[in-house]
């Protein structure tokens, strides 16, 4: 056992006495792909951004994801900090630029599972764009997007994803614009694999991530998170907990669910759970298969950009 | 009085089919553990821990099930559940 | 290192600079080009959407020139040869990921085929405007490399130069070219592959675990790795120490910025290449670069026609800047006259340099066209007498 385990002595004792009973309790199974030399990091007690990285590690290490092939890049904000703290290849950014970096990274070499994991701010305001383009060309990267409703990182302003009449610091008396609804969206844009939970849901935020892997293409998880700093406070939510116990009382896991019910007004419920999983060719199979038609042998199989 | 506590304790912990490891000093005490631990086997610490935030116990008197539920939610990779290998 | 013989188009060609531009690319091993239609530029990428499936890279028509300029970094990290071609408008939205790759030290390269602005301004006409944007657009303190080619020739040449020196240097590198020399046709000779000299990446022999992206040092250019070798590296444009983790504090920064900033001054040498002729026994020195170079040697001639002692001091290398070539030259000369198609963005740096020890005159203009020689010679005549 480890010095730090804090547990009743007594029992400490039955514990060891019978290794065999054993299984697992040295280590958190995070650790492995955390830089632990950067723990503890940098968000608040109660934000739900660190949640949404257990189930990533989990879902990690469920599906056995090759980790020297792996990188993860993110873009600018409190999301936008995951990529630094995870033992893998970690781009951090620009603020929106993820998915194009991320663009450049899985085109050149195509044997990389690239993964963005950002904020919502980063990823559908000032990186709508290429959100947009990136789904519409069913680039094959993994999108996790950490919606806490607001820019955080900057001190709690408004987001395109802020519900309509709740407080940001740029809208003291309530925000007056319609929220985006970002699974709706990016169907439209075309992402094979669209599931929205909240951190609330782990287990089940866990099992999309673990899919996602599976699934090539462009994929989209939303993971509704708290930010009890600069959102949850404002909004009658004290505490991170007080969030969380929000999304459990109004997140509706329904049948044949569709994006365009997705949309996430104040007090209303939210609707969870998977709601896009199609196949589409990926820009790079489409590209290849185009070309060996139109060009046949003058094409010259891509296999990387590397040199 | 206190040797009942003790026995209903031993129990408990016969029927514990795993418990959980924490590592205190990692803690913010936001309280997602001792929240939703589906047992209700949590509780927060008297003292704080060298972050200066109560920090998860196990409470004696309830089964923990080593599910490992408080672990996926800790967003500071403090506590993590684990089950016993066989359970008799 | 040499290039590639299956890619390189060997022969002598009747070819534009935005065609020499693209076959250079090829030729320096860029396999991945990522890029936004712009006039005077379209041209370079276009040809390179033809050549590329037939040799084995990607071009991405990117969704604007925020994104092309920041797919090309990524690329680089999975280990190609990167670069992005546009022209002013689309120049402007790159600025924030010049300062990434310089901060990254991420080898790329970026053309701009230059025309008149600010903004739409003129969309088919040269300019050189954008000398200054390309030196500090991004916000921050940093040096770059810039190479201004004058001829179709040149830009083949220099795309080369610029892939091999981002190599070298890890530091984004630009080809400043202009509309003129985009759109002109002119003998263009590619060598054999064999005779091409490609600059490798630079990549550690250090283990994982011991590896870090600026810890591994060759001078003052740390060595590299790419994604997917099992370094698990951390890249990040926050300020970090040599391990790439984000060490937010004053003092951490001045090592870093320091360290990008000297690895290209101190090699300065290395990096500049100037043309000269006639400049030891000048009274006057006409400095330009680029398409201005070509009628500024004109002016030069007309000069010296008339009995004048003028020299002519063409930068291929813009940036970093010649500047002791310039304080040499202050002490010894009269006066320098700089042919350039902007507000005199190099002029400043001339004078700058030359301390007043020289007059510093500038046969100016706002782009669209390029200057007439009468102009020039009337200003060297001017400043003799
Ligand atoms: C070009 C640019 N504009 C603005 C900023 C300032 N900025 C940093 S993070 C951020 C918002 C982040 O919000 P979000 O993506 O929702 O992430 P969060 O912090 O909420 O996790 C902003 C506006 C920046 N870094 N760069
Ligand atoms: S400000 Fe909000 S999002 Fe940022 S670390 Fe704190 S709780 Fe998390
Ligand atoms: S492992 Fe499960 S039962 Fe045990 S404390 Fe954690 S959440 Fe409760
Ligand atoms: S979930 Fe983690 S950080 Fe929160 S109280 Fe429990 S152990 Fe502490």
């Amino acid at each position: 056992m480890t010095e730090s385990v804090v547990t009743d002595h007594t029992k400490q004792e039955t514990i060891s006495a019978d290794q065999n009973r054993v299984e697992l309790c040295e280590k958190n199974p995070a650790e492995d792909f955390l830089r632990m030399d950067r723990i503890p990091h940098i968000w608040c007690p109660g934000c739900g951004i660190g949640t949404s990285v257990n189930a990533f590690v989990r879902a990690l290490i469920e599906a056995k994801v090759d980790r020297s092939k792996l990188c993860v890049v993110s873009g600018i904000g409190c999301s936008g900090r995951v990529s630094g703290y995870l033992n893998v290849d970690a781009f951090h950014t620009t603020h929106g630029r993820a998915i194009p970096f991320a663009t450049g990274l899985k085109l050149a070499n195509p044997e990389l599972t690239v993964v963005v994991y950002s904020g919502d701010g980063d990823l559908s305001a000032i990186g709508g764009n290429h959100l947009v383009h990136a789904a519409r060309r069913n680039i094959d990267i993994k999108v996790v997007c950490v919606n806490n409703f607001i820019y955080s990182m900057t001190g709690g302003q408004a987001a395109p994803t802020t519900p309509m009449g709740t407080i940001a610091s740029t809208a003291p008396y309530g925000f007056c614009e319609y929220a985006l609804n970002l699974p709706h969206f990016v169907e439209a844009c075309g992402a094979t694999y669209i599931a929205r939970w909240t951190t609330f849901h782990v287990r089940q935020l866990q099992k999309s991530m673990q899919e996602s892997f599976a699934k090539k293409g462009f994929t989209f998880i939303e993971v509704i998170a708290p930010c009890p700093t600069l959102y949850g406070r404002r909004n009658q939510y004290r505490q991170g907990v007080d969030e969380m116990k929000m999304f459990k009382e109004v997140s509706r896991r329904e049948k044949d669910i569709e994006t365009r019910d997705a949309e996430i007004k104040p007090g209303e419920k939210i609707v969870i759970g998977k709601f896009v999983d199609r196949e589409r060719e990926t820009w790079l199979e489409s590209m290849q298969h185009h070309y060996k038609e139109v060009l046949g042998d003058a094409y010259y199989p891509y296999t990387g950009a590397m040199i | 009085m206190k040797d009942s506590k003790m026995a209903t304790a031993e129990k408990k912990e016969r029927q514990s089919r795993g418990n959980v490891n924490i590592n205190k000093d990692r803690c913010k005490g936001c309280g997602f553990c001792v929240e939703f631990c589906p047992t209700h086997a949590l509780r927060f610490s008297e003292d704080f821990n060298a972050l200066g935030y109560h920090y998860p116990v196990r409470l004696e008197e309830a089964a923990c099930t080593g599910c490992d539920q408080c672990g996926a939610f800790c967003p500071d990779f403090a506590i993590f559940g684990y089950r016993y290998k066989s359970h008799t | 290192m040499k290039a590639d013989e299956k890619a390189v188009n060997t022969g002598i060609h009747f070819m534009d600079g935005d065609s020499a531009c693209c076959e250079g690319a090829i030729a320096a091993g860029c396999r991945f080009v990522a890029g936004y239609p712009i006039t005077p530029s379209t041209e370079v990428v276009e040809l390179i959407a033809q050549r590329f499936p037939k040799i084995g890279g990607i071009f991405i028509q990117m969704e604007d020139e925020i994104a092309s300029s920041i797919a090309i970094s990524g690329a680089s990290w999975a280990g190609a040869k990167a670069m992005t071609v546009t022209s002013g408008p689309g120049f402007s939205l790159m600025m924030e990921h010049i300062g990434y790759a310089v901060m990254t030290e991420t080898p790329c390269v970026f053309v701009n085929v230059q025309r008149g602005g600010p903004s739409t301004g003129l969309p088919t006409l040269p300019g050189q405007q954008d000398i200054m944007q390309c030196r500090w657009g991004s916000h921050g303190d940093y040096e770059v490399i810039a190479l201004s080619p004058n001829s179709p020739q040149e830009c083949f040449d220099l795309t080369i130069q610029c892939f091999n020196l981002a190599e070298k240097y890890r530091v984004p590198v630009f080809l400043m070219m202009d509309e003129c020399v985009g759109h002109m046709s002119e003998r263009v000779v590619i060598p054999p592959a064999d005779e091409i000299e490609i600059e490798p990446r630079h990549y550690t022999e250090q283990a994982p675990g011991e590896f870090s992206p600026y810890n591994d040092m060759e001078g003052l250019v740390p060595r590299t790795t790419k994604a997917g070798d099992g370094h698990n590296i951390l890249v990040t444009g926050l300020t970090h120490d040599d391990r790439g983790y984000p060490d937010m504090s004053a003092n951490t920064h001045q090592v870093l910025v320091d360290r990008l900033i000297k690895k290209i001054r101190h090699s300065a040498d290395d990096i500049i290449i100037l043309e000269e002729d006639d400049v030891d026994g000048a009274d006057i020195v006409v400095v330009s670069y680029g398409i201005s170079s070509r009628v500024a040697t004109r002016g030069v001639r007309m000069a010296r026609e008339k009995g004048l002692r003028v020299g002519m001091l063409r930068l291929v290398t813009v940036w970093p800047f010649p500047e002791n070539r310039i304080r040499e030259l202050a002490d010894r000369i009269e006066a320098f006259v700089v042919v350039e198609m902007n507000q005199g963005q190099i002029m400043r740096e001339v004078q700058r340099c030359s301390e007043g020890r020289a007059q510093v005159a500038g046969v100016l203009n706002y782009g669209g066209a390029i200057h007439p020689p009468e102009e020039i010679y009337q200003t060297i005549a001017g400043v003799s007498s």
